[in-house]
């Protein structure tokens, strides 16, 4: 099997570009999905928070202004095939580098804190959270993922009985999204990790949106599932912004793992409805 | 859904006493900015009788920390916080004088309650549009606490900046009769 080389410097330059689209241009399966909204909403006042949305993705667009003032923590998923060979800067200096660029060049707002508790800031937005998976070839994929703190702070993990009813868990998921109500900026884009031990259903709950928004489940138990989740969701009344209205979720994203017989993991990822990532395949 | 109105900073007991839950204005004149660690300064100043950057009698505060201005622009992205976290000192800053709250998201039930008590109301903009918002901001400029970033006190001017009255001085909840539904 051949080698392929890559320069982490190319990582650096994707990091930046990728990191300028997602805090400016809302990718077009969201734009999408916010227009499929408008036309299935019911509500006057919840078509019009929807429109405001839209109007916010064009200025940020055409003025260069950030979608959100909370840029996020930067996320990074990479997928590196073990016939990749790196060299330049260790990958994570890369990484970071770009991270601390582009927040700089780009008047982008830095959130990240060094230290939990004594919690003084980094100033440069790093360091990015990066996971990365080994897989087999010479793929690099990688993606830039931004999670602002409101609707981080609304993420939830709960261990269920192998023998919960499956209408158990839907029913907790409801009461996690009606309960986190507007405080995450629905409509609500919402991973679910189900299954693997509890880091992996968390990490799972957040690479499941990365499929796009507007796919479906390959697999049609878990398709179903998706729908059935997206379509109970809807009728909590939640809405844009927690105004009110049908458009509470924009999109239900299952990833499921193997599990331990004792566990059932469940993990919920709740996106704003600025859901701003973007992947690249070198 | 009800039509726009338009009012103005600072607010009086009358004017918020016209406010209820789901009513839309657009608002004009001054507001102030502060989020968490502002608000844990401001707390201290209270408590210490020191004096406000600002004269609070009236005022609207924004829960807000914007991104970097901008080469030639007045603020960057400047859409609202999540408001429970500025939970634990709204009574301190109620009892100040301020009169209004701009932010997103729920308040907890000791808030709601004191709202009522020292007529308040809690606004919600639109979470998530910053950079929609920050065209309704027509001066910025750091007062206190510059060397907390974006979670500095910042002045602002705005115009016909939006926003809902989710809990007014009577217990009206939007966000409660939304789900309700």
């Amino acid at each position: 099997m051949t080698k392929r080389i890559i320069n982490t410097d190319k990582i650096r330059e994707e990091v930046i570009r990728l990191t300028y689209q997602a805090n400016f241009i809302l990718p077009p399966d969201v734009e999408a999905s916010i227009d499929s909204m408008i036309k299935g909403e019911q509500s006057p006042g919840a078509i019009e928070t929807l429109k405001v949305l839209k109007e916010n993705s064009l200025i940020a667009r055409t003025e260069e202004l950030p979608l959100c003032q909370d840029c996020g923590a930067v996320i990074i998923f990479i997928e590196m095939g073990q016939d990749i060979s790196l060299e330049g800067a260790f990958i994570g200096d890369a990484v970071n580098d770009a991270v601390a660029e582009a927040y700089k060049k780009y008047y982008l707002r830095k959130s990240i804190v060094s230290d939990p508790l004594n919690r003084i800031n980094t100033g440069s937005n790093t360091p990015a959270f990066v996971h990365c998976d080994l897989v087999p070839g010479t793929v690099f994929r990688l993606t830039v993922y931004l999670k602002g703190g409101g609707s981080e702070n609304m993420t939830s993990l709960r261990m269920f009985r192998p023998t919960d009813p499956v209408e158990e868990i839907l029913d907790h998921i409801e009461k996690v999204v009606v309960q986190a109500g507007p405080n995450p900026c629905p409509p609500v884009y919402l991973g679910v990790g189900l299954g693997g031990l509890a880091d992996v259903a968390m990490v799972n709950a957040k690479k499941a949106v990365l499929r796009g928004v507007g796919t479906r489940h390959a697999d049609p138990y878990y398709a179903d599932l998706e729908l059935k989740i997206m379509e109970r969701l809807n009728k909590t009344n939640v809405g844009p912004l927690g105004f009110g209205g049908n458009s509470t979720v924009g999109g239900v994203f299952i990833k499921e793992a193997p599990a331990h017989i004792a566990s059932l993991p469940v993990a919920l990822n709740l996106n704003c409805h600025s859901l701003r990532f973007r992947t690249v395949e070198l | 859904m009800k039509t726009w109105k338009r009012v103005s900073t600072p607010l009086s007991y009358d004017d918020v006493s016209l406010m209820r839950s789901g009513d839309r204005f657009l608002l004009s004149g001054i507001i102030y900015t502060a989020r968490d660690r502002a608000h844990e300064r401001l707390r201290y100043m209270v408590l210490e009788g020191k004096e406000l950057p600002f004269m609070p009698a009236g005022q609207v505060l924004y829960y807000v920390g914007p991104s970097p201005q901008p080469q030639g622009r007045i603020i960057g992205a400047a859409g609202p916080t999540t408001s429970y976290r500025m939970d634990p000192f709204t009574e301190v800053m109620l009892k100040t004088g301020i009169r209004g709250m701009i932010g997103k998201g729920k308040r907890d039930e000791k808030t709601r309650a004191l709202l009522q008590q020292y007529g308040g109301v809690y606004f919600s903009s639109y979470g998530g549009a910053g950079a929609y918002l920050a065209k309704r901001i027509t001066e910025a400029r750091v007062i206190a606490f510059e060397d907390l970033g974006p979670e500095a006190i910042y002045e602002l001017r705005v115009l016909d900046f939006p926003v809902i009255v989710i809990n007014d001085i009577y217990g009206g909840d939007l966000y409660e009769d939304a789900i309700r539904k």
